[in-house]
């Protein structure tokens, strides 16, 4: 057993609002500035939809993410001739249009516009060109099904989603959408990593987080195909790839990530997981249909004692393990078995975990009239909008199950609640809910109050850093840093170097 | 194979400084955003190298009672994204004069020394105005110094002052909870010299008239912590997930913690994802569907089988039990005016007999005299306003009666109209004869005629349905031909939310908003869920109650506040403008339209009645009655005449007043709303501060564009008024360009900025010192200065300061000296004046006398002095020590804080004395939080024991254990602070507990401001029997053809109608945040016109498409955003689109630039809103009024044929 820890992450849809607030968060702290104009290393999208960059989900278009083959596991990027053939061409990587191309408007007009016979306005232009430009795609443009002919139509996750359902879904009876905030997944097994050709990209041993190296970076774009999710973007500017660093600065000072604080619709959710090192390829060569279990196995229970005693054998200290047992990201994650990975046959084991939204029940149409016909109070998930099969082929590689248990556990959690304050659903109508979803009252309770009451500190529990251990490696003297950190200079990355 | 790679030489890691570094910072300073959001959120504003770099969300709210989620954090993608702002190209960052207009000024001072005479050479001369007036919002800006600008707005002041009154010049600023002191800034200057403040809760249509009507409150509601404490959680027009953001994680708490939540919204919204249950209401239907609930919970709760919270509640706490007379009409019976006191021998003596109202007393089966009606609020003798069911002439227990069925001494047939449908029906309700010096009368209880009213016949004869499935008002099969709605889905809606109210005690709730209330009957779609909610025993709950939420109107130190900002301390009373009836009637959109009863029918209306005409004629009604206010007051200068009234030998100011009411008796002084085009009854200079009145808030932008502003316009309707008006004068043509001068302050070039003459540029919220609350939560909140104010930029209490020196430096040659001026202003809310008029009477048909305050309009004496403007702006005046301060009519005395403020200072001297000091924005917001209940313990305490009086009943102990907290500007600054119990608000907040409206009225028995001093579900106002409103009831929506929206407009080839909505937006609030390179980035870099996919398809419109959008109003021209989720015949046009911002050229109206969201829409005002001098109708600033519909209508729409910029 190889103990290591990773800061992980879990998003509860049922609580997400598309606001996008994290997006902004974290723009204005990263990538506000030349060459990550079109850069939103955290975004989010409407679902059905077809994201950002368009169709990212669509392997066999970008071929993204690891695939087997037989007991081998390769970068599907890699499927023909490897990654060094396509060096100086690679055909998957998404081009701008596949992005957008960032823009601006000539606000200055409408100060500077001479006396004339009609009202000025500020036209957009590209921040790319400088040009006058029609604006036709953006980073975030079939928000609320916006387009939705077009766009939520086109959603790959319509697989195996039957006709007459896809039908419904622009149908009043059955239309729906939801979101689906998107950050690194600062995954176990991460295809940016793999594919760079410089090993610029590494895995932080401390929390995980999966940074490329703006030293080391000789803008290649390997890691941005292999990514099957998209989150490495290239810098235009200064020939680098950059992505999401989980707000490494602020977590290593006691603050969860940028996107994390500014989550309004408190969805967020930040702890560390110990998992077992050793597991890592066996788990991602695991057939599709155990992934997620596999994944759930390779993650290890922080109170079992031979665990921690392989944790601090790796040099994890109490504080981590601590923080580990603490982690609302475990709870949710293993003993809940409510929060699932985000295309677990990406295969590049994410560890940002998602719990599936609960949404509106279906109705039907009487000739003119609209009616719900369902008749349990807070409906099943049966007749939910958004058909099973779509949910399963985002969090489950396909197989309804574990989403269809994630949503029973929800309505079974808040029949119990209304039963205890309310009382027109029995106690035990409650109680034989929680029983065939196999939760216990004491669950029930622990899971409405981390979903319902949690304060900051209980959404986020983020382990002490002890950054003077770590300068000490870094530059010697802690004391002697106190007096010079910020005395050097701002290095910036050079095109080049 | 190596999975991971944790041992990293650490030299490799040094790069990480690279981001370590951008996350470093100076200092952090705490503001929020005042943008009318209802936000109010706490933001940490980062510093680095003297630039704010970004902003991220507080988190250090003081929490609230355990088992409450916590408000942190709280800020939305707009407000993070408000950084961007303070160095963009579009900021204002020096002062801005049209290039045509500065032109003229500066040849005007070349002739002239006097700055004031030089104003006068340019706007005297008709081809001079018009010069600059046309070239307005075509460009041409020059930066000019602050000297200048400040001297071209002090001089058209002054000049206007002089030449036509000071109630010429008016100021626009919506809002003032979002940021307490800009606005005080503005209107503190402008009532200092007599102009007038425009209201704007009310323009904005989000005053929900239902609350005056039910309440007698202008809004009360939860915050937003009270949702989690709801079981069953229905929304309405309220897209939470949109506008109410930082908000909206409580919804989903509240349905993890086991709540419903059932959401009616016709399109597949943002809030409708995170429903149990979505409805979609077709557009505007809302209140057909919540009569039928009503139906169903009055039949299975209150017919079919009792429950005891229920019928309890509505006898303690409503106007269910009173008796009503039924009254002849059209050879049958309606409902009628409540059953009066002095009607009856028993209680004919007692005092204000007239407004004390009865009820039948189970017990001795007679009418009885329950305490708490206004009649008491407003009698000599005090302490028996309170909500005891005893009577009041001897204190004896009063059992009421609910229902006389069993005991009635008959049954009779009463007519009630079906507005659907344009028929009458009869139906019989059980009632009782009583004897009064007129003769015997009918009456019945309001809650069986509430019975008949809904249809639930309870074995009475009459057209009563036999079952749901009847197709007769109101039964869940009638609603579905409405609503789109199948009656089981209304049925199992109604049962649930009862039986979950019943089993809660109350906590099923409604929220509701903008989506509602900005239709023509918002009203009415409003009393039909209160009724639901009612029935329900839900107001005055915690988790319960009617919740609505528009605009940021929630004021918390609303008493010094207002002392401030209305320079009550200096003079009063101030002059304060419903803006819906001022634009309306200003910017002539009455001229485009005839007779109201075309949209707004009244079946029966006939002979001598209010209830048909033209609403212009209502108004000037409304104005003479004192029931609405109207400036300019009249067609003289109010200086000028009393200079007459004194050399006509006028004594004093009660002498003053009398000769001003003879002359108006005898029409030789007229108001200005009887003949609002001569020119001598314009308004003249017009200031607009915090907001975009010109295009976001401006229903019938065009027609502002066309007759305020005198410049292009792209309306193409016709002027159709003349046949249909008959009292106010008619001028055949119409006038173009009223204003001479609009002075717009910003940080924004927006439309607003872009149309107006001249352009200051103002601080923005991460550069000045300022205070803000809201409704949504329970706490203060600083606006702090992050950096000082950026350029040329100054803080609009500086900005004002500014001016008012300037003001005072061209008085002292052109107002010298101290002048008196006769202000005229309506019958008053929380005031005696609420027993004005029992009936409505009009002096000037002779059908009473007319006697200001009383039958006419109040008129007062105020002394201005223009050459001290500036001192009194900046010192808190004597009468603030001596008249105290208050707020919804509750009193207390400050004189020992008073001299206790000018001992410790800061004070400002002038002329000998010592003032409090109001020098700069802290100052001014720590003599509001120390003055305020809300913010201090003490006169909070004082507050309560005044009130205690008032009701007799024990209030104090509410404020016993905060009576030492006392917070400063300073305090808010570390850390946001809750406020205290207020006896000049409803919601009780001891003890952690989350506020909700009228607890203190259900808890501790404080009436509620309004006729009986219960919730009123029966309004008996003269005007709402004639309009048949006086009982909750379904109207139709007024139609495309009736409303003449497309006249004049000729269909294109590929064009179809839709229905125009006009929501509020995700990537805006209002039109703040819309020019935000963020935001426009994250939507489509414009707002889109959205379209159901089908309805595109007809006209062949793919998705980003261009698209023309046209009516008689208008014209706009963006692009389409085609989604299955609009509903078919709908379109949607997020409010509110800027005219700056990518718009193209129309070619359906000559090529010139299409316009906003407000170029399709025009004014139209519910005469019914205007009653007044009557309990609760009586007038107050942003709390009576009609509102500022419609923002929906309709257009055609097509394709774009040719894109030009």
């Amino acid at each position: 057993m190889d103990v290591r820890r990773q800061v992980s992450m879990v998003f509860h849809l049922d609580k997400c609002i598309g606001c996008h607030t994290c997006s902004i968060a974290c723009k204005n702290v990263w990538t506000d500035r030349k060459g990550t104009e079109y850069m939103w290393w955290n975004n989010v999208e409407t679902k059905p939809g077809t994201g950002f960059p368009t169709l990212w989900e669509d392997q066999e278009k970008y071929r993204g993410g690891w695939e087997l083959d037989g007991d081998d596991l390769r970068l599907k990027l890699q499927r023909k001739g490897g990654a060094l053939a396509n060096l100086f061409y690679n055909p998957r990587l998404p081009q701008l249009d596949d992005y957008y191309e960032p823009w601006t408007y000539r606000y200055q007009d409408l100060f500077d516009a001479p006396a004339g016979d009609d009202q000025p306005t500020a036209r957009p232009i590209s921040l790319v060109t400088g040009e006058y430009m029609n604006i036709e795609a953006g980073p975030n443009w079939d928000d609320d099904l916006g387009g939705s002919p077009i766009y939520a139509a086109n959603d790959p996750n319509l697989e195996g989603v039957s006709e007459e359902e896809r039908r419904q879904l622009t149908e009043l009876e059955r239309l729906v959408f939801f979101y689906l905030p998107r950050i690194c997944n600062h995954c176990v097994n991460p295809g940016c990593v793999a594919a760079c050709p410089m090993g610029a990209i590494y895995k932080r041993g401390e929390d995980g987080v999966v940074l490329v190296s703006q030293d080391k970076c000789r803008g290649w774009r390997m890691c941005i195909s292999g990514c099957p999710y998209k989150k490495v973007y290239y810098n235009w500017s200064t020939g680098k790839s950059e992505k999401c660093i989980l707000c490494f600065p602020r977590l290593e000072t006691g603050q969860a990530p940028a996107c994390f604080h500014s989550c309004v619709g408190r969805i967020r959710y930040l702890g560390v997981l110990l998992y077992d090192a050793d597991r890592i390829e066996a788990t991602a060569k695991v057939q599709t249909n155990r992934l997620i279990e596999a994944q759930r196995e390779m993650i290890l229970d922080p109170f079992d004692p031979y665990v921690i005693e392989q944790a601090k054998r790796n040099g994890i200290a109490d504080e981590w393990i601590d923080a580990a047992q603490r982690s609302p990201v475990y709870k949710f994650v293993k003993s809940w078995n409510l929060a699932l990975p985000l295309h677990p046959e990406f295969r590049t084991l994410p560890m940002l975990f998602y719990i599936p939204p609960l949404l509106p029940v279906m109705a039907s149409m009487k000739k003119a009239t609209y009616d719900i016909d369902e008749r349990e109070f807070f409906g099943s998930i049966e007749s939910a909008r958004v058909p099973l099969r779509f949910l399963a082929n985002l969090f489950s590689a396909g197989d309804i199950e574990p989403v269809s248990l994630v949503l029973r556990r929800l309505i079974a959690v808040r029949a119990y609640k209304r039963a205890g304050t309310v009382g027109d659903i029995t106690q035990a109508q409650a109680g034989s809910m929680l029983d065939a979803v196999g939760l216990t009252e004491e669950e029930a309770v622990a899971i409405f109050r981390l979903t319902s009451l949690p304060t900051y500190d209980e959404r986020f529990v983020i382990p002490p850093y002890q950054r003077e251990a770590a300068m000490e490696e870094l530059f010697g003297d802690p004391l002697a840093q106190k007096g010079e950190t910020g005395f050097g200079p701002r290095a910036r990355p050079r095109r080049g170097a | 194979m190596s999975w991971i790679k944790d041992i990293v030489d650490p030299q490799a890691r040094r790069w990480e400084e690279f981001y370590r570094n951008r996350w470093q910072y100076d200092k952090t300073v705490r503001s929020t955003h005042g943008v009318n959001c209802t936000g109010g959120c706490s933001w940490e504003i980062f510093v680095k190298d003297g630039i704010i770099t970004w902003e991220m969300q507080q988190t250090d709210y003081p929490a609230l009672e355990a088992g409450l989620p916590p408000y942190e954090p709280r800020g939305c993608q707009r407000g993070i994204s408000f950084s961007w702002y303070i160095y963009s190209p579009i900021r204002v960052k020096y002062p801005y004069v049209r290039g045509a207009l500065l032109d003229l000024w500066e040849e005007a001072r070349r002739e002239h020394g006097d700055p004031v005479a030089a104003w006068e050479w340019i706007v005297t001369d008709e081809a001079r105005r018009a010069r600059f007036q046309q070239a307005r919002g075509k460009g041409g800006f020059r930066r000019v110094s602050w000297e200048v600008a400040l001297e071209i707005v002090a001089a058209s002041s002054i000049s206007t002052i002089k030449r036509h009154g000071p109630d010429r010049v008016v100021g626009f600023s919506p809002i003032p909870a979002m940021s307490m002191l800009s606005y005080a800034g503005g209107s503190r200057f402008l009532q200092l010299m007599g102009g007038v403040n425009l209201s704007f809760y009310d323009w904005y249509s989000d005053l929900p008239n239902a609350f005056p009507e039910t309440w007698g409150e202008q809004t009360d509601v939860c915050e937003s912590a009270d949702w989690f404490n709801s079981k069953y959680i229905v929304s309405m027009g309220s897209n939470l997930n949109m506008t109410r953001t930082p908000d909206v994680h409580f919804i989903s708490e509240a349905r993890h913690a086991g709540a419903k939540f059932v959401v009616l919204s016709p399109d597949f919204s943002q809030v409708a994802k995170y429903a149990d249950w979505w409805i979609p209401v077709h557009a505007g239907q809302d209140g057909a569907l919540w009569m039928a609930v009503n139906h169903v919970i009055l039949k299975e709760f209150y017919a079919g089988r009792q429950v005891p919270y229920f019928v309890d509640y509505l006898k303690r706490y409503t106007d269910a039990p009173f008796l009503v007379e039924l009254e002849p009409h059209n050879g049958g019976y309606r409902p009628g005016r409540m059953l009066r006191a002095n009607r009856l021998e028993r209680y004919r003596e007692v005092e204000n007999g007239e407004w004390k109202m009865l009820v039948l007393d189970a017990a001795t089966g007679e009418p009885r005299m329950p305490k708490g009606t206004i009649g008491y609020r407003w009698s000599t003798e005090q302490g028996n306003w309170n909500l005891l069911m005893q009577d009041g002439l001897d204190n004896g227990e009063i059992d009421p009666d609910l229902t006389l069925l069993g005991k009635s001494d008959d049954v009779q047939a009463v007519n009630f109209s079906d507005f659907g449908r344009d028929a009458e029906l009869s139906r019989s309700v059980p009632i009782k004869r009583f004897e009064t010096a007129e003769g015997p009368v009918l009456c019945a209880t309001i809650f069986d005629i509430l019975m008949a009213q809904f249809g639930v016949g309870r074995g009475l004869p009459g057209a009563y349905p036999a079952s749901y499935d009847d197709d007769i008002p109101y039964t869940p099969a009638w609603q579905e031909s409405y609503t789109g709605i199948d009656r089981q889905t209304v049925i199992r809606l109604a049962r649930e939310f009862a039986e979950n109210a019943e089993r809660t005690q109350g906590r099923s709730m409604v929220i509701i908003g903008a989506g509602i209330n900005h239709w023509y009957h918002n009203n009415l779609n409003y009393r039909a869920p209160i009724v639901a909610l009612v029935l329900c025993g839900c107001p005055g709950r915690n988790g319960g109650g009617m919740n609505h939420y528009v605009g940021q109107e929630k004021l918390a130190p609303v008493a010094s506040w207002q002392s401030v900002a209305m320079a009550l301390d200096w003079s009063k009373p101030p002059r304060l403008q419903n803006a819906p009836s001022f634009h309306y009637v200003h910017s002539d959109q009455w001229r485009y339209e005839g007779d109201f009863t075309r949209y707004h029918p009244v079946p029966g209306a006939d002979g001598e009645t209010d209830a048909r005409g033209h609403v212009v004629d209502l108004q000037a009604k409304a104005v003479r009655l004192g029931w609405l206010p109207f400036y300019p007051q009249f067609n003289r200068n109010s200086l000028e005449l009393v200079q007459e009234a004194m050399a006509s030998g006028a004594d004093g100011d009660e002498g003053i007043v009398a000769w001003t009411a003879e002359q108006l008796r005898r029409g030789t002084l007229r108001f200005a709303a009887d003949d609002p085009d001569a020119p001598e009854c314009w308004p003249r200079v017009w200031f607009i501060w915090r907001g975009n009145a010109l295009l976001s808030s401006a229903k019938g932008h065009e027609y502002f564009l066309k007759h305020y502003l005198g410049t292009h316009t792209n309306t193409i309707a016709t002027e159709v008024a003349k046949e249909s008006v008959r009292d106010v004068v008619w001028h055949e043509e119409s006038p173009k360009g009223k204003l001479d001068l609009v002075v717009d302050i910003n940080f924004r070039m927006d439309t607003s900025a872009l149309y107006s003459d001249v352009v200051l540029p103002t601080a923005t919220w991460y550069e000045k010192d300022d205070l803000n609350s809201t409704d949504l939560h329970s706490y203060m909140h600083p606006l702090s200065e992050a950096v000082p104010p950026c350029w040329e930029s100054k803080s609009d209490w500086e900005i004002f300061k500014a001016l008012a020196k300037k003001v005072g430096e061209l008085a002292e040659q052109h107002l010298p000296e101290p002048v008196k001026d006769v202000v005229c202003l309506p019958l008053q809310h929380d005031t005696p004046d609420e027993l004005a008029q029992p009936r409505v009477a009009d002096w000037r048909k002779d059908e009473c006398d007319g006697i200001p305050g009383k039958t006419m309009p109040r008129l007062a004496v105020v002394e201005r002095d223009y050459r001290r403007l500036y001192e009194r702006f900046i010192s808190l005046g004597p009468l603030a020590r001596r008249d105290g301060m208050g707020a919804h009519g509750v009193h207390y005395a400050i004189d020992d804080l008073y001299d206790e403020m000018v001992r410790t200072g800061p004070v400002v001297e002038s002329q000998g004395a010592r003032y409090p000091s109001l020098d700069d924005a802290q100052d001014a917001a720590n003599a509001i939080l120390r003055l305020s209940p809300e913010c201090n313990g003490e006169v909070s305490y004082r507050a309560f024991a005044e009130e205690e009086k008032r009701i007799g009943l024990t209030l104090t102990d509410l404020a016993e254990s905060s009576r030492d907290v006392r917070y400063t500007f300073k305090d808010l600054q570390r850390q946001p602070r809750r406020v205290l119990n207020s006896p000049c608000w409803s919601g009780l907040v001891s003890n952690g507990r989350a506020y909700a409206a009228y607890c203190l009225n259900t808890e501790r028995l404080v009436p509620w401001r309004t006729l009986t001093g219960r919730q009123h579900l029966y309004l008996d106002h003269d005007w709402y029997i004639d309009f048949g409103e006086q009982l909750p009831t379904y109207k139709p929506r007024p139609g495309v053809v009736a409303l003449r929206e497309m006249a004049e407009t000729q269909s294109q080839a590929s064009s179809i109608r839709v229905n125009v909505v006009t929501p509020h937006g995700k990537w805006h609030i209002h039109s703040t945040y819309y020019d935000n390179l963020r935001m426009l980035t994250l939507s489509r870099g414009m707002e889109p016109f959205w379209l159901n996919d089908k309805d595109a398809a007809e006209i062949g419109i793919v998705d980003n498409d261009w698209v023309e959008v046209f009516n008689d109003n208008g014209v706009v021209v963006t692009r389409s955003a085609v989604s299955a989720r609009i509903p078919r015949g709908v379109a949607f046009y997020y409010h509110s689109p800027e005219r700056t911002i990518s718009i193209p050229k129309s070619p359906l109206r000559g090529n010139r630039r299409a316009g906003g969201h407000n170029s399709l829409t025009r004014t139209r005002l519910n005469p019914v809103l205007m009653a007044g001098g009557y309990a609760q109708f009586t007038y107050a600033f942003n709390y009576w009024g009609p509102t500022g519909v419609n923002r929906d209508t309709w257009a055609l729409v097509r394709k774009l044929p040719e894109l030009t910029w």
